[in-house]
């Protein structure tokens, strides 16, 4: 059982998401993180600012109920399922961050430099993943969902919005790694 | 019973994105580098298993565990908003280096920081709400 505290295999990771896209459909419901994002909205209060939210939220129960267990999950997974959690990336990957200025690069699951608590004091990288955060949020709703609506259960039904849209998120992804992040780091 | 279910799927959905480091940081930039294979066989198996499962489900008709008829929801045919809003999404992921259902993930696994992404993005969902109207779709 030594297995399961070491890192999923893309071979094992790959599947259990196809298992979850399976288990939802099974109990008439579709795979979509993102949609919790405009519940979450719509719980704070915002229907009164724009209709966008002005919907029923007990209509995506389920899906706050998915998010507290990916929550759930995320403990087991880190602190009962793990012995080290550094991510053994590409050395190539780690010499470019090193030199970007990510140290922890290849000894940690997360940078430090933007998930250590000391980032919660340091505005450079507040602003990162503030900046971040806006982007998933606003890009998610105006694509009309993200890497689970679209990349998978999108994709999965043939559907060339999703295609499209994934398309959009490299494009996307390759310009902030290759233009932007050289400007920033 | 239902609501046990959810959370059942969630927590298996919040394991895998943890060991599978789908949800690291560092594996997002990789990706975006093209310098592994592990992000792409992760969403590609999916993806393959996926649009098996999708076929057989429709072509044997498959009912749910509740005896119905399984729907997909075919998504509006439209070219600028999955464009434009999958590049803002694209910049956003691989700044933050999370996605909306690893971001949850990581509060679970004890990183406080990535609560800043979450309210961030749940402000970024709320200022498309509120600009929908003046976005080209």
């Amino acid at each position: 059982m030594d297995w399961i505290y070491e890192p999923w295999p893309w071979y094992v990771a790959g599947p259990m998401i196809a298992l979850i896209m399976f288990l939802l459909l099974m109990v008439e419901k579709n795979f979509g993180m993102s949609a919790n994002l405009r519940t979450m909205c719509t719980l704070c209060g915002a229907g009164d600012k724009a209709d966008f939210f002005k919907f029923d939220w007990k209509t995506q129960r389920w899906n706050l109920i998915v998010v507290v267990g990916a929550i759930i999950g995320g403990f087991i997974g880190s602190y009962l399922l793990s012995s080290d959690t550094a991510v053994a990336i590409n050395p190539d990957t780690i010499t470019d961050l090193q030199a970007m200025g990510f140290n922890s690069a290849g000894n940690a699951y997360l940078p430090d430099e933007l998930f250590d608590l000391s980032a919660l004091t340091n505005i450079k990288s507040l602003l990162i993943l503030a900046v971040g955060g806006l982007l998933v949020g606003f890009g998610a709703r105006y694509a009309g969902g993200c890497t689970s609506g679209h990349a998978i259960s999108g994709l999965s039904d043939l559907q060339l919005p999703s295609l499209i849209a994934v398309i959009g998120f490299f494009i996307g992804g390759l310009i902030m790694i290759n233009f932007i992040f050289p400007l920033i780091f | 019973m239902r609501t046990l279910s959810y959370l059942f799927i969630g927590i298996v959905f919040g394991i895998t994105m943890f060991k599978s480091e789908a949800a690291s940081w560092f594996r997002i930039y990789e990706m975006f580098k093209f310098q592994s294979f592990h992000m792409y066989g992760i969403i590609g198996s999916a993806l393959v298993i996926g649009i098996v499962m999708v076929q057989l489900i429709k072509r044997l008709n498959i009912k749910s565990f509740y005896g119905e008829k399984i729907h997909f929801n075919p998504k509006a045919k439209s070219f600028n908003r999955y464009m434009f809003g999958g590049i803002i999404f694209g910049l956003g992921w691989a700044l933050a280096g999370a996605c909306p259902g690893p971001m949850f993930t990581l509060v679970g696994a004890g990183y406080a920081p990535i609560l800043v992404v979450i309210f961030a993005s749940i402000l970024g969902t709320f200022l498309y709400g509120v600009f929908k109207d003046k976005l080209p779709h």
